[in-house]
């Protein structure tokens, strides 16, 4: 299962520890996480499940280019970084 | 009378009380955090207060008997598949929230209701103490709505509600820019409201429209609520029939330019504003902060400076952070430049009572 990893940032608002969470698509494994942690979505992924505007991922060190729909290629030993981007800042 | 202020801010709520006769900060919530507004429910006594956390997005918290609890934000339903709509840029327009600008109660009669106004332009009503929100699709797919702009920040803005005191199914909102809208069926249908304002901004042809107004604040008199006041880009108009038909305020000095504006909930005819120079120059005339008030629904206007800065003051008072009591007595208001002042006697004097706090967003009486 590929591992996700968010930001330090997060936590002070909603809990999102280190998880492995199945999925072939960051948008699977997003889903499988958000679902043990529904509170954690909307932090995430805007109202219309896409990436919030500030926030970038990363998987296995390049940066999601389907910010819509996720459906960027996730492997079993993938990891995945949520992280802000310094633009909102 | 109320003794009790929150104060919204860029970087945090602050509770203000009124102790032995002074006004001092009591409280600090969210701290380091963007609360763009609040709402005291006077129905229940809850608390409401928006959060826009930037990457994040934005939030909604709800006091409790001992603290806070985050709730649900207003949230935008799907955008269609295959369907796409462009803002004043010619860029996709998003449907998400992208910032919570007004929090209003419902009537007396339906208690738990709460209407929310957001940025890029939809409103939101919820009936459970904002639990869960239902957008109001009659304004959102209303085919005038597509005509909305802009006005200071780069979406339109749904930034007044009106619940009508006598009948809670009549409401009426603000956009900049976008004009006034009226329901009578509590958001099933929406008409435009605002003939008589004027837009000196837009090409000559729009100048009369009303959907072309950038409002800068709406206000209706709770005793009167046939008297509306508003505080618009192009200057100050007051409506004597619910809004149907406005006229324009002329000749006030030292400006017709601002934000806010608020009504004495019993007396139509008195409200008050806080002028700056004009659109293109936002500080106040001559480094003066003034308050500006008429007791005669806009024949004349009394300058207010006791106990404001005179000199070199560049605060700029933005449209929710003007308020007033309920008793109607007090007022309060709060700038850009962190400054919060109170005034026990309807702004003949006033009485600052700090000026380090972060940007002000928001001032509301409990």
């Amino acid at each position: 299962m590929a591992r996700i990893v968010f930001t330090a940032n997060i936590q002070r608002h909603v809990a999102c520890p280190e998880a492995e969470a199945a999925g072939r698509t960051v948008r699977e494994v997003l889903e499988n996480v958000f679902a043990e942690n529904p509170q954690a979505r909307g932090y995430v992924l805007d109202d219309q499940a896409a990436l919030r505007k500030h926030m970038a991922i990363f998987v296995d060190g390049q940066i999601v280019r389907d910010r819509a729909r996720l459906t960027d290629a996730v492997s079993e030993t993938s990891r995945i970084y949520v992280i802000q981007a310094l633009s909102g800042g | 009378m109320s003794d009790t202020l929150l104060i919204s801010t860029r970087k945090g709520l602050f509770t203000v009380s009124r102790k032995a006769g002074q006004w001092e900060i009591t409280g600090a919530d969210f701290l380091g955090d963007n609360v763009s507004i609040t709402l005291i429910d006077r129905r229940d006594g809850r608390h409401y207060a928006a959060l826009d956390h930037g990457h994040f997005g934005v939030k909604l918290h709800r006091s409790t008997a001992t603290g806070w609890e985050e709730i649900a934000a207003p949230t935008y339903p799907p955008k269609p598949d295959g369907y796409e709509e462009y803002d004043m840029w010619s860029r996709p327009l998003n449907w998400s929230t992208a910032r919570i600008w007004a929090l209003e109660a419902g009537g007396p009669d339906e208690p738990g209701v709460i209407w929310s106004g957001t940025l890029p332009g939809g409103l939101f009503r919820s009936t459970d103490r904002g639990q869960s929100w239902e957008m109001i699709r009659a304004l959102w797919d209303h085919p005038k709505r597509k005509q909305w702009m802009g006005g200071g920040a780069d979406l339109p803005g749904l930034h007044s509600i009106c619940v009508d005191p006598r009948n809670s199914r009549r409401v009426w909102i603000a956009v900049s820019t976008g004009g006034i809208w009226f329901t009578e069926d509590a958001g099933a249908s929406w008409a435009q409201r605002g003939e008589g304002m004027r837009a000196e901004h837009v090409p000559p042809e729009l100048t009369h429209d009303p959907i072309a107004q950038d409002v800068h604040c709406l206000a209706q008199c709770r005793a009167a609520p046939y008297r509306m006041w508003v505080q618009h880009h192009n200057g100050i108009f007051v409506s004597s029939d619910e809004g149907k038909t406005f006229s324009e305020i002329n000749g006030v000095e030292p400006s017709t330019f601002g934000f806010p504006v608020v009504v004495h909930p019993r007396e139509p005819d008195t409200a008050w504003f806080v002028p700056e120079i004009k659109d293109e120059k936002r500080i106040p005339p001559d480094g003066k902060l003034i308050v500006t008030r008429t007791r005669d629904g806009g024949k004349s206007f009394d300058i207010l400076t006791k106990g404001l800065p005179q000199s070199h003051a560049y605060d700029v008072v933005y449209r929710h952070a003007l308020a007033l009591d309920e008793a109607g007595d007090r007022l309060a208001f709060g700038s850009t430049t962190g400054g919060l002042w109170v005034s026990e006697d309807q702004g003949d004097s006033w009485a600052c009572v700090t000026h380090t706090l972060p940007p002000i967003y928001s001032a509301r009486f409990a």
